[in-house]
């Protein structure tokens, strides 16, 4: 459903990626993987037309979304940012009915339809009970899933979801990682964006390696990810182990 | 058991509806009490029943036999205050919601984009240049809406980082210009009638304005007003950022212009008859959020109707405090300041 061609990315004049492709259908789950400074960020502002394509193109469904309106780009593809504090103390189900705005006209606000969404969303995710509390008040693994729930009530048929496990427990990136399987099982495609590669083989299909802007490989983690790969891309020894009794690999640094 | 529900349910409903009523009633019946008690105090009392029968018969067209003096302070000098400031204190209270949901920082009040200051350079001028009262306030109103306007020109120009960044410090930058130019002028006007002319206007007053002037302004606010409440809910997305709205499918270039066009155009249009108010556009918001919380589509009616009681509470002070009429901006910023400070305190939650 979403296909990438030959895309360069950048702020204004400054080029920060070239030359990005790979295609993604319904129902997987792309993990990008990069150090710093290797440009995901910007590739994701791309990929949501925050910031014009500076080469290439991004295709939804075999269509250009160049020249979409942003009601119509959001009802394809949803964001979710890094769980962050909102500045005005909105309830949860005020914010996740935010996430309705690109299916309502202009001067329409949420109706009874739109609540029904709302709550749907939230529930999915086993976060119903929230939906009365104060969005600022609630723990930032909460946030996170309130944001995905937002996400989920434009109905898109893609999440970009930008690092969506920085800045949480361990509890709760496991909680986000398997409602990202559980997503993608349920038909919707998922690009996120993660420091930690063991994330990629919990619930990645496919995953592009971004170095310095560059696509460095693009393959399932069994592939893409090696010691090899991560020396490349990080500068760090890394064993890369195959779990016993699961179909699985984990990686752990080797210290020098 | 299922039989007695349903009556018990519509009772509950019945009930919930009247308390919705008084809810959205009880704040209006204060705030006409509140008008009352402006029409009737002051250093000529008029009592409350006899306040009826002067609007009562001015509005029928009869004669209504109250003491012709009464009469005059009623309708010619109390009332065109008192519409004055609900529709100033609203205007303002409204103009500074938006722009602080716009711009997401506390601290913003209407006078963040240099509508203010260009309103004072446009009256200073006029002041200065000895026009007439009509040409002032035309000038205040051009002020304000050249000044965002210029400040607007000059972040679409820079447009280099954070385009809401680049607009306030645009403000501040454009606001200076301003301020310099208009203490050029207090320095060069005749410090006898001019100088103290200029200082009651960039104080803040509603004794000099009529009903005409009301009726002046009055076009321009419900103008800035309207997409304000047709946009009600579009502009709780404005408040995520510039990113986050776009993301969900807002256009925030269309809507982010629209929205400062409006705030400026209701803002400079206030200021243009009163002179410079200030803290109402800063401080009504924050307690109206406290009250109703921070969605738009409750925000803005508890923002107009605090922000009418509350300059039409503060000018009944001005008149009636001292001997001599106290400017508002000195009472709004006494009252406003402290009570902003004991906000700071004691908000739990965001800057609520």
């Amino acid at each position: 459903m979403l296909r990438v061609e030959a895309l360069a990315f950048g702020y204004g004049a400054r080029i920060v990626g070239a030359e990005v492709s790979f295609a993604l259908r319904a129902g997987e789950v792309l993990c990008l993987l990069g150090p710093n400074g290797s440009g995901k960020t910007t590739l994701f502002k791309t990929l949501l037309g925050l910031l014009p394509a500076r080469g290439g193109r991004v295709l939804v469904d075999g269509r250009d979304v160049a020249r979409w309106s942003r009601a119509q780009l959001a009802r394809a593809i949803a964001y979710v940012p890094q769980a962050h504090t909102a500045l005005f103390p909105f309830t949860v189900r005020d914010v996740v009915l935010m996430g309705r705005a690109s299916r309502l006209r202009p001067f329409a606000a949420p109706g009874r339809a739109d609540h029904a969404v709302a709550e749907a969303a939230l529930a999915s995710l086993g976060i119903g009970h929230l939906a009365g509390r104060i969005y600022t008040e609630i723990s930032g693994g909460e946030r996170q899933l309130a944001l995905v729930a937002r996400a989920l009530a434009g109905e898109p048929r893609l999440l970009v979801m930008d690092e969506p496990t920085a800045s949480l427990d361990f509890g709760n990136q496991v909680q986000v990682l398997a409602q990202i399987r559980r997503l993608a099982r349920s038909g919707l495609s998922v690009v996120l964006s993660t420091h930690d590669p063991d994330h990629a083989f919990l619930c990645a299909d496919r995953v592009v390696l971004l170095h310095a802007g560059r696509l460095a490989a693009l393959g399932t983690p069994e592939e893409t990810i090696t010691p090899e790969s991560l020396r490349r891309l990080y500068g760090v020894e890394v064993a890369v182990v195959a779990l016993s009794g699961q179909q699985r690999s984990v990686c752990t640094p080797v210290l020098p | 058991m299922t039989r007695s529900a349903a009556p018990a349910a519509a009772g509950v409903g019945a009930g919930r509806r009247l308390a919705t009523l008084a809810r959205r009633a009880g704040p209006l019946l204060a705030l006409a009490l509140l008008a009352l008690l402006s029409l009737s105090v002051g250093k000529f009392g008029v009592p409350a029943r006899d306040v009826f029968a002067v609007l009562g018969a001015k509005l029928l067209g009869l004669v209504s036999g109250v003491d012709p003096t009464a009469q005059t302070v009623v309708l010619q000098v109390r009332l065109p205050r008192v519409a004055a400031a609900l529709v100033v204190g609203g205007a303002l209270a409204a103009a500074g919601a938006t722009y602080q949901g716009l711009f997401r920082n506390p601290l913003v009040s209407p006078d963040i984009l240099g509508v203010s200051a260009g309103a004072s350079l446009g009256a200073v001028l006029g002041i200065f240049l000895a026009l007439p009262v009509a040409a002032i306030q035309g000038l205040a109103f051009l002020g304000g809406l050249g000044a965002v306007g210029i400040v607007y020109a000059v972040g679409a120009a820079v447009r280099r980082h954070d385009p809401v960044l680049t607009l306030v410090l645009a403000g501040v930058a454009v606001g200076a210009v301003l301020g310099a130019a208009i203490s050029l002028l207090k320095v060069l006007a005749d410090p006898y009638n001019q100088l103290p002319a200029i200082t009651y206007w960039l104080l803040g007053s509603l004794a000099a304005v009529t009903l005409g002037d009301v009726g002046a302004i009055l076009p321009a606010i419900l103008l800035g007003l309207l997409p304000l409440v047709l946009l009600r809910w579009r502009m709780n997305l404005m408040s995520l950022g510039e990113e986050e709205a776009r993301a969900l499918g807002v256009e925030t270039r269309l809507l982010r212009p629209l929205f400062i066009a409006s705030a400026t155009l209701i803002t400079a249009a206030a200021v243009s008859v009163t002179g410079v108010i200030g803290w109402i556009g800063l401080l009504v918001p924050h307690v109206a959020r406290l009250l109703v919380g921070p969605d738009f589509r409750r925000l803005l009616p508890a923002a107009l109707v605090l922000g009418a009681g509350y300059l039409l509470a503060v000018d009944l002070a001005a008149r009636t405090l001292a001997a001599i009429e106290v400017p508002l901006g000195i009472l709004t910023a006494l009252i406003g300041a402290p009570f902003f400070l004991w906000l700071l305190a004691t908000a739990r939650r965001g800057w609520a």
